[in-house]
């Protein structure tokens, strides 16, 4: 009896997990976008977007206009970045493209935060476009990633009352 | 009969449900909202019109902007961000779309604009392509929700021809 109790307990602990885990891969599917949510981490979309908020990205294969909001990577850095296009050059010939972006509450453009000498974004260093906004959620992650001594307390305290809870 | 895992699932699953179903209300209202934006824009100065030493054509411009977005304010707005770019297809590209000048309105009562401004962004071509060239000033905005969905649109307004020589 002992261990079937045990057993429940962990089955229903894997429910979690892999319920959450469907969630986020099903996202994934249905937005196209390899990250579909992003925390905002800076305020250099001020007021608009301020720290600890989330966002939900899409990407297909629309054409990346000027006014959009899109995550980015750079080469070299390891964070994406969310900011704002406000140029754009799309070729005659090909379906090349460059782009330039600017968060709404920085001064000038992100030419400075690019790589090394380059000038403009390409369509593959785009993540995704920024489609629905909810405010606050996201401080959960930033607490947790910022203060990793309360992710573990809480993992440990939900494990403990995962184990000693009883039917 | 329910282990405490299986309650803090359904709890968890249940409150992530209702937000998103709130935001979905939100955004679905206000797909029902059908806003009516009147705007003018027009170049009235050429302040300089150059070719930059990397032989790229560089303008900078004064313009008159009068726009009424009164309308796109509803009670799930957050801001509008409303910016005016300069639209134009050369022999290289297709489409060549730079933003001249940005503003965020935060609230309706300051969403009558009428004003006059430098751009805030130069018109810098790729290449020399701008003498002579006609380029159409187009009003977009973008409407940032307190949750849910962001709403873009654009206006065309007019169109512009940049003079034959530089000014320097």
């Amino acid at each position: 009896m002992q261990v079937r109790s045990v057993l429940a307990q962990i089955i229903s602990l894997g429910m979690i997990v892999t319920s959450a885990l469907i969630i986020w891969k099903g996202l994934i599917v249905v937005t196209g976008s390899e990250s579909p949510v992003v925390v905002v981490l800076s305020g250099s979309m001020e007021p608009g977007f301020k720290r600890g908020d989330i966002l939900f990205l899409h990407m297909n294969k629309d054409p990346i206009r000027t006014g959009e909001i899109v995550v980015f990577n750079v080469d070299g850095r390891e964070i994406p970045i969310v900011h704002r296009v406000i140029k754009v050059h799309e070729r005659q010939e090909s379906t090349e493209v460059d782009i330039l972006t600017k968060g709404d509450n920085n001064f000038g453009d992100d030419r400075l935060l690019y790589a090394h000498g380059q000038l403009w974004l390409q369509q593959h260093h785009i993540m995704g476009r920024a489609v629905g906004f909810l405010p606050y959620v996201g401080w959960v992650t930033i607490v947790m990633t910022e203060k990793p001594i309360i992710k573990y307390i809480l993992i440990g305290a939900l494990g403990l009352l995962v184990i000693t809870s009883k039917e | 009969m329910h282990t405490w895992t299986q309650r803090l699932l359904s709890a968890a699953t249940t409150a992530a449900f209702l937000l998103l179903a709130a935001c979905a209300a939100a955004s679905a209202l206000d797909a029902f909202h059908a806003p009516s934006v009147q705007a003018q824009a027009r170049v009235t100065k050429i302040n300089r019109f150059h070719k930059q030493l990397n032989g790229n054509d560089k303008v900078m411009l004064t313009f008159n902007i009068s726009a009424n977005l009164e309308s796109l304010f509803t009670w799930n707005t957050k801001q509008v961000f409303v910016f005016l770019t300069a639209e134009y297809e050369n022999s290289k590209n297709s489409l060549n779309q730079a933003s001249l000048w940005d503003h965020i309105i935060p609230d309706k009562q300051h969403a009558n604009l009428h004003l006059e401004v430098k751009s805030k962004y130069p018109l810098i071509d790729q290449g020399s392509s701008l003498r002579g060239k006609k380029v159409q000033l187009v009003l977009h905005w973008h409407i940032m929700p307190k949750a849910g969905v962001m709403i873009r649109d654009r206006m065309p307004l007019s169109e512009f021809k940049l003079p034959d020589v530089y000014t320097s």
